[in-house]
Formats: C-alpha cells, structure tokens, sequence
C-alpha cells in the first residue's frame, strides 16, 4: 500500500506543477489542440480540447453530447418491454449488459423473480457481452499503441463470441432478449458444447493477447507509470468497474452487493486488482478479467438447472407505484438505472447511470500535466464506448 | 462485503447483501438513518427505508451541502454513483405525447388530469434534485434528495465535496434548468451552445412525436410468427 501513497503524492505534485503552469504565463504562447470528435482514438466521436505547452498538456476540456439521443426522455413515453430496444443501444458493444440491470429493476418494482434457469442463461449472457466487449479493447489497445496485429486477433476471436450470442438471441449486437420475469427464449440445440468450444478459444486468444502486448516490452514501457489515478480520486469520480480496480479498489459488484437474479455466487472465481493504477494496470486488469469470464461461463454451462424460463407475469405490464435502483458490473463498469414508476405501463422517469459518463468525467484531472502521445494512451486505457456517454 | 469493521452507526451491521428475506425491520439503515439526523437534526426532512436494500434521505436546501459532508464523512460514503433531477409534474402531454394515434388509443389517459404526487422520502416541489453515494468497504449506499424551489431552482454544488459531480450537475443543469450555486465550469454538457428550454421537464415536448405518431403505441400486439405469447400467460 505504500507504493499507493507514493505514487499518489508524486501525481499530485505533478498535478499542482501542472496548476503553476497554467497560472505562469510563458511567453511562448502555447497551442491548442483539437483531439476530435473524429479522431481513431476517440471510438466515435468524443472531441478533446487540449491546451499545450510544448509537449505537455496544461489543461484539456472533454466535450461530448455529438451523439446524444436523448434515451432518458424517451423512455419516458415508452412501455417496460419497449425500453430494453433502447437502452441496447447505450454501451453497444456489451448490449445485452445494458438491459439486465433495467430488467431488474422493473422485476425488483413488480416483486417477481426470474426462474433459476433464467437466471443462468441470463448470467451467462452477461459474462457473453463482457468477453465481446473487453476482448475488443485488448484489440484496440493494441491498435492505438501501434501493435496492430492484436487488433486483427481480436476482431477474430470475438466472433467466436458473438456467434453464440447470435444463437440465442438472434443479435449480434442488439439482443433485445432480456424480459421482465426471464427470457424470450431458451438455448437452442448444442449451445452449450458450442459455448465451451468458444470459451477455450477466448482463453487461448487471453495467452496470444498476454504474449503480444500486455508482456510486450514497448507496451510495458508505453504504459506503466502513464496517466496514474490514486484510489480516492477514483472514488470521488465514481471511476468503476476495472479502471476502480486498476486503483487498486476492491470492488466488484458482481460479488458485492450482486442484485438478485443474477448467479454469480454459484461460480467460483476471483476479482482481480492492482495497485498502480496507471494505463498498465487497467489494460491488466481487463486482461485477466477475460480470463475470470471464461471462467464463469463455463462453471454456469455446466449447472444450468431445468425449468421454465419466464415467470408468470401478466401480458400487459404495469409496474407498482415505487422507486428502484439497481446497479451491475457492465464490461465497462458499474451501470446502474435509477427507475421511478407510477404505476403506469411505462416509466415515470428513468436516470441511466452509465459508466463511461463517469470515468471519463476523470480525463481534465488525469490529462494534466502528461505528454501528448500518452494522451492516447490514457484515453485507451480507461475505454469508453461513446453511446455509454452521450446515451 | 466480508470486511465488516462496524458502521459508524451503532448497528449491529447486519451483512448488506440484498434480499435477505425481506426483513420488516433493517437495523443497518436504520442505524445510518439515525445518525444522519443526530448530525443534521432538522434538516432531514423526510426518509424512506427498504428493507435489505436502500435508504431515501430528503434534506432541505440549506444543508445540500452540509449532508453530503455528513454522509461522505461520518458514513464513509465516499464513493460518488450520480446526481441527477426528477420532475414530478405529471406530464402535461399525456405518458404518449398527446399525439392523434394515441388519443384513440388511450383517451383516458391522456385527458385525465393527475395530480402532482412525489416518491420515498416525500416532496413540496415540482423539481427535486437527488444523488447516491455509496460506501465501497461496507456496501451500503444513502439516495439523497432535495428540493428546489419552482421560481427559482437553486441549490449548492457538490463539485467540492465530490469531484464527479461536475459534470452530473452539468447535464442537470441544462437538462431541467437547475442552477448549482459554485459550480466552477457550469456550460452545457450535451446540448448546442445556443439550445433554448430544458429538454427533460415534463412541459418539454417530445417534438419527434408531433412530427410522427409513434407506431409502438400498440404494445400488445401478437408477435409475427406462431401467435404464441411472448411475455407469458394470462393477465
């Protein structure tokens, strides 16, 4: 824990030389820069406003809201069952992520439980978005730092992926499966030997990805020590999922604080961390998740239990006059959806609580202060999907 | 979560995982609830408990500040989830934008006027400003909530206490006009810079409905192929 402190005073000196560079004006002039909204490195199109001094950056303005669509207020004129079209959409690379916590939410509002087996399918799926997700960003890491031939292996590897979720679900990307009370429908035929095969595969692409570019010595170089984040300026961020692990929080809330009705507790398998909270240990972090998934995965195939897989919920939903928040572990962190009903078919108003918005909320405090090449670096490393933003 | 060090509270900290059978009683949060008004007193004005599972707090606009420090400091709540704005009036359009295709629909619905009505922890005004903050080594998080008056929703920022409330208080901000008194950078979030009205009150119309009546009005629909009921069985 020491090395937390250190690092920790060493960025805050560092953040305030940043803070007397601003305040001392140099003669030289200094450059603004303009990162975006286009920029390979901004995954959409998150444009960064970046003022130079030299190579450093003195201070940098995210600006986001090229892709706002509004999803808040649409929901509010949409029925439950519609709303899970929409927020498909919000981080669209862990889709069907993006609709069990609303599920939820509705389930915890109407008192109803999924059945077990719903349950499973349900948890698998989930850890299904995470692989798709996160095995991209190992790809695009790899990408933005100039490996490119990781990004090759992933964009190849996470078919394996997406393949069985276009077998449940019909999607790819927009599953659309998930429905108050468990599911559209169960797996089909030989999903589940299927699934296994794809799982030893990601496994395989997790030791490829090890060897080509989190043990790789010019990656190692590029990001160690690079865009550091103490725990506490984590937390006061609300920083979550691996970019809070990567800050060495121990916080993972498919372990604590799991919303029922989804079966993490029946799977054995570890939340990693790690104390430097630089680029390196994000990307880190990411990796050996992968791994974790897979595990889970395989150890819920194994123990679907039978069953039905949807409750008896009545045809026409109306949810109770109430309020909930539920709030799970996303590929991308903790996405939570504050609903409030009254008793109506659709929501009276809905607050996405997305991840990205949040993590990248940190960018102006961790940019300051770093040089430009690593600005790339930094923004890779804390991945954000641009819907997940703007939703 | 396993590492259990006690509360601030002098609950005997029940474990905090959710839905432990739905106890009538919820000694950890009543155990937080009470020592947030030992350090408040008047100020809370309202509180909804869930057993098992979360804990409403309403303060009054005075102490905005003054709990978030209380709550961060003597809870440990020091991890910041969201802050966010509710509008309580009932929407004037009608749930489905008042368009020609859901008046034949819903006629009810959408002449019937509701009155205004508020959620846990209570309300007095139209627009009410919340935030969760939740406590990582213990696993227990407090929603708090405010209200803001109608002619003038104003109310202190937080971006001192927690630093991600910026740009929460930002999209709140230019979402349903609510200013945050000390926000040092209080621009639009997602709007152009030159956008006039606050898109997520309730009085805001939703134009894209005026201009096309949304065909999903009809959500019962069968699905194509088979007839089978999707969402299952029976009413």
């Amino acid at each position: 824990m020491t090395a937390i402190t250190d690092r920790d005073q060493l960025a805050t000196i560092a953040a305030k030389a940043a803070d007397n560079r601003l305040n001392v004006d140099f003669e030289s002039e200094g450059m603004t820069l303009n990162i975006g909204p286009q920029h390979p490195a901004t995954h959409g199109t998150l444009r960064i406003v970046a003022k130079l001094d030299g190579e450093q950056v003195v201070s940098c303005e995210p600006i986001a809201g090229y892709m706002h669509r509004g999803y808040e207020k649409l929901t509010e004129v949409r029925t439950y069952p519609q709303v899970t079209t929409l927020i498909n959409r919000i981080d669209w690379l862990g889709s069907f992520a993006n609709e069990v916590p609303f599920i939820l939410a509705a389930e915890k509002l109407m008192d109803v439980e999924a059945p077990p087996r719903a349950q499973y399918i349900r948890t698998i799926l989930f850890e299904l978005s995470r692989l798709a997700n996160v095995s991209l960003f190992l790809g695009d890491l790899g990408i933005q730092l100039g490996g490119l031939s990781i990004g090759f292996y992933s964009f190849r590897d996470r078919e394996f992926v997406l393949n069985q979720i276009e077998a449940v679900t019909g999607g790819r990307f927009h599953p659309n499966f998930d429905r108050i009370g468990g599911l559209k429908d169960d797996l089909p035929k030989g999903w589940i030997a299927e699934t296994h095969v794809a799982m030893e595969k990601m496994r395989a692409f997790c030791d490829e990805a090890e060897d080509i570019l989190i043990g790789n010595e010019i990656f190692q170089k590029r990001t160690r020590g690079v865009g550091i984040i103490p725990p506490h300026i984590a937390k006061s961020y609300g920083l979550s999922g691996p970019n809070a692990r990567g800050s060495g929080i121990d916080w993972d809330l498919r372990r604590d604080n799991c919303p029922p009705g989804l079966v993490y507790d029946k799977a054995d398998w570890k939340v990693w961390t790690h104390p430097d909270g630089d680029a390196f240990s994000r990307s880190w972090i990411r990796l050996q998740e992968t791994r974790e998934s897979t595990k889970i995965v395989d150890q819920l195939l194994d123990s679907i239990p039978s069953g039905p897989i949807m409750a008896k919920v009545p045809r026409i939903i109306k949810v109770p006059e109430g309020e909930a928040w539920v709030a799970t572990e996303n590929p991308l962190g903790e996405m939570g959806y504050y609903v409030v009903s009254k008793g109506d078919l659709g929501p009276f108003r809905v607050k996405i609580r997305s991840a990205s918005f949040n993590n990248i909320s940190v960018v102006p405090w961790v940019l300051r202060g770093v040089y430009v090449p690593d600005v790339i670096t930094i923004l890779a490393s804390l991945y954000f999907i641009l819907g997940d933003i703007d939703r | 979560m396993s590492s259990a060090e006690g509360t601030e509270a002098a609950a005997d900290a029940a474990p905090p995982a959710d839905e432990e059978e739905a106890a009538p009683r919820d000694d950890l949060r009543e155990g937080l609830l009470e020592s947030i008004r030992a350090e408040l007193g008047d100020a809370v004005v309202g509180s909804h408990i869930r057993p098992g599972d979360d804990l409403w707090v309403r303060v009054t606009n005075e102490s905005w500040r003054t709990a978030g420090t209380v709550v961060r400091d003597k809870l440990g709540c020091t991890y910041f989830d969201f802050l966010s704005v509710i509008d309580w009036l009932p929407s004037p359009f009608g749930r489905d934008m008042d368009s020609q295709e859901d008046l034949t629909v819903n006629p009810v619905e959408a002449k019937a006027a509701v009155p205004m009505t508020w959620g846990y922890a209570g309300g007095e005004t139209r627009l009410q400003v919340f935030a969760r903050i939740y406590n990582i080594e213990l696993g227990h998080g407090v929603t708090l909530k405010v209200d803001v008056a109608d002619d003038d929703p104003t109310i202190d920022t937080w971006v001192p206490l927690f630093a991600g409330a910026n740009w929460h208080e930002r999209e709140a901000w230019e979402m349903f006009g609510v200013t945050f008194t000390g926000h040092p950078h209080l621009i639009n979030m997602y709007l152009p810079g030159d956008f006039e009205g606050n898109p997520m009150r309730k009085d805001f119309p939703l134009l894209a409905r005026r201009v096309k009546p949304w065909p999903g009005i009809v959500d019962v629909e069968p699905m194509p192929g088979g007839g089978a009921d999707e969402e299952g069985e029976g009413e």
